[in-house]
């Protein structure tokens, strides 16, 4: 008697186990994993089904997760097997390390892998150039957003030196009724993005200086690296009370309540700030040193999307990744999301004004990409990690800029020889 | 030196300190709630004041409960614990009684066994039971928490319930034996429902550390379809995390149902608590 | 531990009827030995045995001994962090022990006392944060205590003491014994109710006989109370010290795996969990992540069995 009570609990568990892991329904489903939380409603209101339109019978589910925790959780997720069917792509190595784990399918011989030009496929192509393992979907341009009304009623404008940058912050800080300058370091990742790599390529010379990284030529302690962290460390008195356990959406919320005058940006910032603000925004590009000297900006390949090699939905998930490659997908993509510049061949026009005017800089400055990404990045310790760390310090004012700039060499020479080329 | 204080005032000290460690538990709790009902701006500008009539605003519930599928993770918990407790309780009951029934070779060596698993905990062992569970194909599975979980949840149960069972008296297992009733019969029909005032304290020490486990269903089981209500809550605010209103709102849909099994069940959930230690 | 007690059956009873091979035994014990056995048992085995291999870039696993552990302590890559680990996870078992439990013991003791009305609402209330997700609880002081809302701060101001407020998540010095202190905050309520239990289990006759000698409350409470409740201090120490060792929940959702600020709060769970699962750029490791979950496993044991030696060694239960 009792063994039909255990029977009836071996079934019912059974049951549990076969209800659990049954298979979706006749619809091919595909899951994006991203870490543009930000994007999650545009996703879902514009994107998604300007696709479903056109694709009967696919249902797409974007899924992201924080910015943050966004590698860890799918580099857990694809061990386990349990990542979705697309996957968004970090630039350089660290997609290349999951290519070569087998994680990622080849997506070279897709239809329309042709409207991208070298230098988009280079940040998710194989070192030889043969296999491209994510389609490339947008850059991101770094520099400098504020609040126009605070400019407006202070009669100050956007500088254009290092100095005319410092005088304008004095200003506002002596006003004291807005923070001068949003960012914070609790989340660290900032401190190096949008500080670092922002203002740095100013003093070392964009791509003249991240080749030269890499040939061996320059150290990160030479002189354009130390004084870009000690631009960092002049931001501390600037910053808003509290700094320290200030984390990103924090510092997103300071600036669209109106309490920061000038935040720091990534473009892909934009699309949320204009849902959120009620002033208007302007942008200028990192000052450079002196009048007159060339201007650099940071403008890096940053978002991609690739193919999991386990996905149940090979089919729905390659037409996906052709529409990618089409011009309706540019449009949508860099009008939807503002911000975010299609790295396809197709000509788009830009209609936000503060995302038009980021685009703009590519005209009277050099571009280059963040320099922890390429080759750099291979190794342990993750040179990305060490700056997030550093430059969080050097803003917190619990590392000097020598100190930061040595840390990290030290680490890179761990394990990187550049070969005599 | 009390007994020369008058005992009014004594009286009143000793409430003054638990009424303030109360509050101090209190209040953040409350700080939330009433934050939720707020507009964003009230959140900001007055973030102690509870809502108000201009400052109440339901926008935050909105955003969870249209976007993200809470009612789903609350069913997956449920889910998940509801199984778990039954097969700890059952099998564990099992396992009891041969423990403190039966006297064959073994016997102690076992019960160590069993028993050691109270102290050490299961998460240290995540690296393989991961590739345990992989190869199972039990990944994305509410099974595959089921199962971890109750392996998680046997050691205590046994030891408890074993305790329990020596307690009962002798005569009433001989007697049923004198009158032919076979082991299984013994064990069903007399034994687990004098095992009853027990649940309470098993039930107490299974369930409320799964409801509350974000580190299994993060490894295990983080797929839309099988998120339990605690991952859910991390998972959407880390999806929303600059929408305070959207983030109070989760926070507060997690709260409140356990608030409310609180209100109901607080008896009896300190009186398993307690019980248990007493044992224990 | 509580000692085996065997009924004393004649055999033939335990072999069922007529002497038979005592099937009902391995039935009743099998599946609950299998789940425990398979769940628990093999895996943390596994993952002893998986500490002792590495593996390489294609993912190829080779025995390598203690190479993972010699890494672990004298590597400095590892090192720095493993020790800066360590070293956290003390402060923050140091912080529960000297904050949550006398805490916790203090308020029992006042529950406890004769003729005390609320005390029920009192213990329903005070266990309400204990009773939450960890996940919750970090969520709602990292809220609280975040300078862009500023609700710290003004509460701080409300009693005059606003310009004592720090962003003490974000500084060094500060962040893990805030977090510590927002840990102690949540669990305080099990060792209130465990302590409060033990002394209600205290006969009057052993209180009332020291009030008619003349003995205050305090008196009452250090003479008599607290030596009777060793025992539970004792349980409640190692569990909060098992508890501390695993600690993971509560610095993840609010610092991140990174556990900043600079690895500040960064514990044996988080180290864990960011060596096994890698982090933004850097990927994960396995097998040192097996290396950390043993040593963790083997701390946690040499306190249990400290524990357990003390206990047979030196409290005894007074018969109640």
């Amino acid at each position: 008697m009792s063994h039909s009570f255990l029977r009836g609990a071996f079934l019912a568990g059974a049951a549990l186990v076969a209800v659990s892991s049954q298979a979706m329904a006749a619809d091919a489903t595909l899951t994006i994993e991203s870490w543009r939380n930000d994007d999650l409603k545009v996703w879902q209101d514009t994107i998604i089904p300007a696709f479903e339109k056109t694709h009967p019978g696919i249902k797409v589910v974007f899924s992201p997760t924080a910015p943050t925790e966004y590698n860890a959780a799918l580099n857990a997720k694809l061990e386990g097997g349990t990542a979705g069917d697309l996957i968004s792509c970090r630039p350089f190595d660290t997609s290349l390390a999951l290519f070569q784990k087998g994680y990622l399918a080849p997506v070279t011989d897709l239809k329309g892998m042709d409207t991208f030009s070298d230098v988009a496929k280079s940040a998710w192509i194989t070192d030889d150039g043969k296999s491209l393992f994510c389609v490339p979907m947008a850059s991101v341009i770094h520099g400098f957003l504020y609040n126009k009304s605070v400019f407006e009623s202070e009669g100050l404008t956007p500088p254009k030196t290092e100095a005319e940058f410092y005088a304008l912050l004095d200003k506002i800080k002596a006003k004291g009724e807005v923070a001068p300058l949003d960012i914070g370091t609790k989340d660290q990742w900032e401190a190096a993005t949008m500080g670092f790599q922002n203002i740095g390529p100013n003093l070392w010379k964009g791509e003249e200086g991240r080749k030269a990284l890499i040939a061996g030529k320059e150290k990160f302690t030479d002189k354009p690296y130390v004084e870009a962290f000690e631009e960092l460390a002049k931001w501390k008195p600037y910053l808003p009370e509290g700094y320290e356990a200030q984390a990103y959406p924090d510092s997103q919320n300071l600036f669209t309540l109106g309490r920061a005058a000038i935040y720091p940006a990534g473009s892909w910032d934009i699309a949320a700030f204009n849902a959120q603000a009620d002033f208007k925004m302007g942008a200028f590009p990192p000052p450079v040193e002196k009048a007159g000297d060339k201007c650099y900006i940071s403008d890096h390949t940053d978002i991609a999307l690739g193919m999991n090699t386990k996905t149940k939905n090979p089919e729905a998930a390659k037409a996906f990744l052709e529409w990618l490659a089409t011009p309706e997908f540019a449009d949508i993509y860099s009008n939807a999301l503002p911000g975010f510049y299609s790295l396809s061949n197709h000509p788009v026009t830009v209609k936000d004004p503060v995302a038009a005017e980021f685009l703009g800089w590519r005209k009277t400055c050099e571009s280059t990409i963040r320099n922890s990404y390429q080759i750099l990045g291979r190794g342990t310790p993750n040179l990305e990690n060490e700056l997030w760390n550093v430059s969080a310090q050097v803003m917190n004012g619990t590392l000097t800029a020598q100190q930061a700039a040595e840390q990290i060499q030290k680490g890179l020479d761990s394990w990187y020889k550049p070969a005599a080329k | 030196m009390a007994a020369n204080r008058s005992p009014r005032a004594s009286t009143a000290i000793v409430h003054a300190v638990l009424l303030v460690y109360t509050v101090i538990a209190l209040f953040p709790i409350v700080l939330v709630l009433f934050n939720a009902f707020k507009s964003r701006k009230a959140i900001f500008s007055q973030p102690l004041a509870p809502p108000g009539p201009d400052t109440f605003s339901l926008i935050g519930f909105d955003t969870v409960l249209t976007r993200s599928d809470f009612g789903l993770y609350f069913g997956n918990s449920l889910t998940v614990t509801l199984a778990t407790l039954f097969l700890v309780v059952f099998l564990g009951a099992m396992a009891a009684w041969a423990l403190s029934e039966y006297s064959f070779k073994g016997n102690a060596v076992l019960a160590l066994y069993l028993a050691v698993g109270i102290m050490i905990p299961i998460r240290l062992g995540t690296v393989s039971i991961l590739r345990l569970i992989v190869s199972l194909d039990l990944i994305n599975t509410l099974a595959a928490l089921i199962l971890v979980y109750t392996a998680m949840g046997l050691p205590l149960s046994i030891f408890i319930l074993s305790e329990f069972m020596r307690q009962i008296p002798k005569e009433l297992k001989d007697s049923a034996r004198c009158d032919g009733v076979g082991e299984y019969r013994i064990f069903y029909r007399i034994i687990l429902p004098l095992v009853r005032p027990a649940l309470a304290t098993v039930a107490v020490f299974t369930m409320v550390p799964i409801w509350n486990d974000l580190w299994f269903p993060l490894i295990l089981a983080p797929g839309d379809g099988t998120r339990t209500i605690t991952l859910g809550v991390q998972q959407f605010v880390g999806q929303y995390v600059t929408d305070w209103n959207a983030v109070l709102a989760s926070l507060t849909l997690a709260i409140i149902p356990v608030l409310v099994l609180y209100a109901f069940f607080s008896r009896q959930l300190i009186a398993g608590l307690t019980q248990g230690a007493v044992k224990g | 531990m509580a000692s085996t007690q065997t009924a004393e059956l004649p055999r033939a009873q335990i072999a069922g009827r007529r002497g038979r091979f005592p099937w009902h035994v391995v039935v009743f014990l099998a599946p609950a030995t299998l789940i425990y056995t398979v769940f628990m048992v093999y895996p943390l085995l596994d993952s002893l045995r998986l500490s002792l291999f590495t593996r390489d870039e294609a993912g190829v696993e080779s025995f390598a001994g203690l190479a993972n552990y010699a890494a672990l302590f004298f590597d400095p890559q590892w090192s720095d962090r493993f020790w800066n680990a360590l070293g956290n996870n003390v402060l923050f078992f140091a912080v529960h022990m000297l904050v949550q439990n006398p805490i916790a013991i203090g308020l029992a003791a006042l529950l406890a006392l004769p003729n005390l009305r609320f005390t029920n609402t009192y213990r329903t209330l005070m266990f309400t944060p204990t009773l939450l997700s960890v996940v919750i609880i970090g969520f709602i002081w990292k809220l609280i205590l975040s300078p862009t809302w500023g609700v710290a701060k003004s509460m701080l101001g409300t009693v005059g003491l606003g310009s004592l407020f720090a962003p003490w998540l974000g500084q060094e010095h500060s962040a893990l014994i805030t977090l510590a202190l927002v840990s102690v905050w949540q669990w305080v309520g099990m060792p209130l109710l465990l302590t409060y239990a033990a002394l209600l289990n205290i006969p009057d006759s052993l209180t009332e006989a020291a009030r008619v000698d003349g003995a205050g409350q305090m008196t009452i409470f250090w003479r008599i109370k607290l030596p009777l409740i060793w025992p539970t201090i004792g349980m409640v120490t190692i569990l909060t010290f098992v508890g501390n060792f695993n600690a993971f929940d509560l610095i993840y959702v609010a610092q991140g795996a990174l556990a900043g600020p600079n690895f500040a709060t960064d514990i044996l769970g988080t180290f864990f969990y960011r060596t096994f699962f890698g982090f933004q750029l850097q990927l994960g490791d396995p097998t040192m992540g097996a290396a950390v979950a043993t040593i963790m496993f083997l701390i946690i044991l040499a306190g249990v069995m400290t524990y357990f030696y003390l206990v047979q060694r030196r409290l005894q239960r007074y018969e109640l």
